[in-house]
């Protein structure tokens, strides 16, 4: 019989103690398991092959805040962009794609995201070599939609379905009365994208309430083209008819959208492609933004990275700290556990010193025995964290949207098993140094 | 020549500093095969002369020969090693580890040699003390008789050149008391394993041929007297 046979056989024998002691390395281990393999998705949910677009244009603001409501859809958007502004990013030379995006409104039913788009919006890869997959039909009319996979699931829409939306977030509570048609859905894609609402940019202003009165939009375009009086003046220049209806008192709140003119038109944000092979050219574009206009872009990777540096990877580094602890205070039961059974195996150590062990044979069983609870804990502990992480993934995609990878390793796992070792030898050194320094003719006249 | 111990001496330091002298033996030898009774009044030294020979203590001088090999001389790692291929021990009490059953104590003892284990040999062993049919038993699910004999059997697992036996019979009740005996003395002679057997029973130690009480050829008095010059 090997060491490690003889170690099983006395782990075996308190088997009680020796369960518990593995099981809680091991419940340490698995919630440190499914902490990385949550984090891990957050992370690549959030990473710089989530995101299609290279640049994020909106009004002057917070980038962080522009990011997470043009690409995750999860904040209101704080200012708008004048439409012009689009065509104007579109023209640009050193643009490929520019797409607008206006929202600010969610369904009535599951408060999702509503956003106008153009088709661009759809023929761009969402990912990097990822691209839109849709089952329907072309958007024909204003009201017609394309949903999220999600918001179907969740909301058991199809093709056909119609529904209501709320303005300006849903406990604002204002109803319209506009009935929107789902003419395709999405198939999933593990973004935002799953859980948003898309209708043509021209039925978002169709939206009643989504026009500003001129003057206000006057001031806007004041402010925005402050620094640029060629375009200012070309933007004015298209207020004055509607100035000239609104003094004429025709005002008809829902029919003066197919007329209403460009600069009347506000968007939330522009995504932006740039030529892959010249990122300096994104970057001019960047500092232009900066200083011309009331406008900005945002790096949605940079941004993003930012945040997760900061705020999400600190609950990270804090959540694998505290199940670290976890482990480390498992250990001590083991190391409890062991060290109280040493001096009811003095006798076992001498019998098994007088059939010829030498020191080291003893010193190993019982380093063997903290090894086996350590490791075995930990392997089990591993095992489960990884098998709940299998079969939770479906049900987290759904509930959140956040693709699971359950089978990811992460660094802290490569690191996982060394340290369970170290944690092995320094749990069992203390109570194999007693089994080592056992004076063999007094245990065995004990 | 079996066993021969020349000029021991063993003292034990007591708590106050002074030395307990326990052992004072010029000379004791057994030839290979013999069996010897040793008797001894209690705290006379017949365990802690069983622990020299074993290698289990070391005496303060003197050579202990066993199989022609001076056991005292030895480094502590090569003495174990020795005791785990040469030299079989059956305790009064509580011989076998609990954790393991009949069959994994014998081969237990089969373990420390570094000749690897014979499964077979082991169960042979077993079945001659007769418990062929309780290999899986552990020792809770066992007498004290039984556990004796199991005890036996794991002393004999390495085919050892001496066996060392401290009261083996004390604790076992009449009927398994010869029992034991027989299978230790008779399992001694069919391998011709030399036999020193401690006992404070006079009825066990008259069957065998040669007895001896510790006291004839100990004296631990010449602890002291060597300590004087
Ligand atoms: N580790 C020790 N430290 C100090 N004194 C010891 C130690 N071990 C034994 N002694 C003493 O040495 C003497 C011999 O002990 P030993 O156990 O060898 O006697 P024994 O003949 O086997 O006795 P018994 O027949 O009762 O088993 C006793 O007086 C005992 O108290
Ligand atoms: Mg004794």
């Amino acid at each position: 019989m090997n060491l490690l046979t003889i170690a099983w056989k006395s782990i075996r024998q308190r088997r009680l103690a020796s369960s518990l002691t593995a099981l809680s390395i091991g419940l340490g281990v698995m919630l440190m398991v499914l902490v990385l393999v949550i984090f891990g998705a957050v992370d690549s949910a959030f990473n710089q092959t989530s995101v299609g677009y290279d640049l994020i244009v909106g009004p002057k603001g917070s980038d962080l805040q522009l990011v997470l409501s043009a690409v995750y859809r999860m904040q209101p958007p704080i200012e708008n962009l004048p439409y012009l502004f689009l065509e104007q990013m579109q023209k640009d030379p050193r643009v490929v794609s520019a797409v607008p995006l206006a929202f600010g409104d969610v369904t009535k039913e599951g408060s999702f995201p509503i956003v106008g788009t153009t088709t661009q919006y759809f023929e761009n890869e969402y990912m990097p070599r990822r691209k839109f997959r849709i089952r329907g039909s072309r958007i024909n009319g204003l009201f017609d939609t394309i949903i999220g996979s999600e918001v179907a699931r969740e909301n058991g829409w199809d093709l056909g379905s119609q529904f209501t939306i709320v303005h300006g977030g849903a406990d604002s509570g204002h109803v319209h009365d506009e009935k929107f048609t789902v003419v395709a859905v999405l198939a999933p894609t593990g973004t935002a994208n799953d859980r948003t609402v898309f209708l043509p940019l021209d039925g978002f202003y169709a939206i009643a309430g989504h026009g500003k009165p001129v003057k206000e939009i006057e001031k806007r375009l004041r402010d925005f083209y402050a620094a640029d009086p060629e375009r200012l003046a070309a933007a004015l220049k298209q207020l004055e008819g509607v100035k000239a209806e609104e003094a004429a008192g025709s005002h008809d709140h829902h029919n003066h959208a197919h007329a209403t003119p460009d600069a009347m038109k506000e968007i939330s944000a522009i995504l932006i492609k740039t030529d892959p092979d010249k990122p300096y050219l994104g970057v001019s574009l960047m500092s232009d933004l900066q200083t011309g206009y009331q406008a900005m872009a945002a790096n949605p990777v940079r941004t993003i990275q930012r945040l997760m540096n900061g705020l999400i990877g600190n609950i990270q580094k804090a959540l694998v700290a505290l199940t670290a602890i976890i482990i480390l205070v498992s250990g001590v039961g083991i190391f409890v556990s062991i060290y109280n059974s040493m001096s009811d195996r003095r006798r076992e150590i001498g019998i098994m010193r007088a059939l010829g062990a030498q020191r080291m044979h003893v010193f190993g069983i019982i380093l063997a025995e903290s090894a086996l609870l350590c490791i075995g804990g930990g392997l089990l502990g591993w095992l489960t964290g990884h098998g709940i992480a299998v079969v939770a993934s479906p049900w987290i995609v759904t509930q959140t949207g956040l693709l699971i990878n359950p089978w990811a390793l992460n660094v802290w796992e490569a690191v996982l098993f060394p340290v369970l070792v170290g944690l092995a030898v320094l749990v069992g050194f203390l109570p194999a140094m007693t089994a080592y320094r056992t004076n063999v003719a007094d245990a065995l006249s004990s | 020549m079996s066993l021969l111990l020349e000029s021991i001496r063993k003292s034990y330091r007591e708590p106050g500093g002074r030395r307990l002298p326990v052992l004072g033996i010029e000379r004791f030898e057994m030839k290979q095969g013999e069996q010897v009774a040793l008797l001894g009044s209690s705290g006379g030294g017949k365990t802690t002369l069983l622990n020299i020979i074993s290698g289990i203590l070391t005496p303060d001088s003197g050579r202990v020969v066993v199989d022609g090999r001076d056991v005292a001389a030895m480094q502590e790692v090569v003495r174990d090693h020795f005791r785990a291929a040469k030299i079989g021990i059956v305790f009064q009490t509580f011989n076998l580890l609990p954790a393991f059953t009949a069959l994994e104590n014998v081969l237990l003892g089969m373990s420390f040699s570094g000749k690897g284990v014979d499964k077979t040999f082991a169960k042979q062993l077993l079945e001659r003390v007769g418990l062929g049919h309780r290999l899986n038993h552990s020792p809770q699910q066992m007498s004290v008789g039984e556990q004796q004999r199991v005890a036996v059997a794991r002393s004999l697992a390495n085919k050892p050149v001496l066996l060392l036996a401290d009261e083996p019979t004390a604790n076992v009740d009449p009927a398994n008391q010869q029992l034991i005996l027989d299978l230790i003395r008779d399992t001694c002679r069919d391998h011709n394993v030399t036999l020193l057997m401690v006992t404070h029973s006079l009825e066990v130690a008259g069957t065998f041929k040669r007895v001896e009480k510790l006291q004839d050829f100990n004296r631990p008095e010449l602890c002291l007297q060597e300590k004087a010059a």
